[in-house]
């Protein structure tokens, strides 16, 4: 599944619900979609605010599922993250005036079982999330 | 829009009762009312009602720690309510738990702020 739409924060909820919509196929509980939801909300909102600084802009949403793996790729074409271990940090925030708590990145890393981001200065920023479903493993077993 | 944001005052406590998604998007929205409540300087004191949210990221984190540095640099207090399985994981994640008074319902945070 790819979607490609525009870097506005009215399309968060857009991004959310279409991920919960194509991932329910596998059924899910309601925790995982959950965290599945709150993990690409994060992305998208950081590649709406950090990346494109509420510019103009388009997000790139890609959502695979192999078996009962989730893989989602959220990737802006904005202005990219100088020091990614520093924004990594919990708490740390480059637009404190913005109320920003700074935990995006730290509620992606708690919600899904891995978590990559690459990003170049002025080149833009992709970030990978993968998810193992447990409930569907559990499913599958009987 | 995807979040409705009710408030009433009670003595000198601002309730905020929020439904829905509170994200980027919604948080922006809620900050600027609860912000125009608390200037008009008639509450003290701030209780947030979340039993009706469905959904929050790190945004709406922002927007409660934002709140809770005014209402509590002015002196006064805030404390939640209703708070679910899923926010009471981000609470968790980002420390908030330890700083925030949160009750069960609001009828309890209205008795602990002196105004049931």
């Amino acid at each position: 599944m790819e979607l490609k739409f525009s870097a506005r924060s009215e399309n968060e909820s857009f991004a959310r619900v279409a991920v919960a919509a194509f991932v329910s196929q596998l059924d899910p509980t309601v925790e995982e979609l959950t965290e599945i939801k709150t993990a690409v909300s994060e992305a998208v909102t950081n590649a709406i605010i950090h990346g494109y600084e509420e510019q103009e802009g388009q997000v790139l949403l890609q959502c695979r599922i192999e078996g009962n793996v989730i893989e989602l790729s959220v990737e802006d074409h904005g202005r990219g993250i100088e020091d990614l271990e520093e924004a990594r940090q919990p708490l740390f925030t480059s637009k404190p005036e913005l109320e920003r708590s700074g935990m995006g990145f730290t509620i992606m890393e708690n919600f899904v079982d891995s978590f990559e981001v690459e990003s170049r200065p002025g080149m833009g920023t992709r970030v990978r999330l993968v998810k193992t479903l447990k409930s569907q493993a559990l499913a599958s077993q009987h | 829009m995807s979040l409705h944001i009710a408030t009433e005052v009670r003595g000198d406590t601002l309730i905020v009762r929020l439904e829905g998604e509170l994200d980027h998007h919604t948080a922006e929205l809620v900050r600027q009312q609860v912000e125009t409540e608390l200037d008009k300087g008639v509450t003290d004191h701030l209780v947030i009602n979340l039993e009706r949210m469905s959904f929050m990221d790190s945004s709406g984190l922002g927007f409660i720690l934002g709140r809770y540095k005014r209402v509590t640099a002015a002196g006064g207090r805030m404390s939640l309510c209703g708070v679910n399985d899923q926010l009471m994981k981000l609470f968790e994640l980002s420390g908030l738990l330890k700083i925030l008074r949160m009750y069960q319902t609001e009828s309890q945070a209205l008795s602990e702020m002196g105004v049931a």
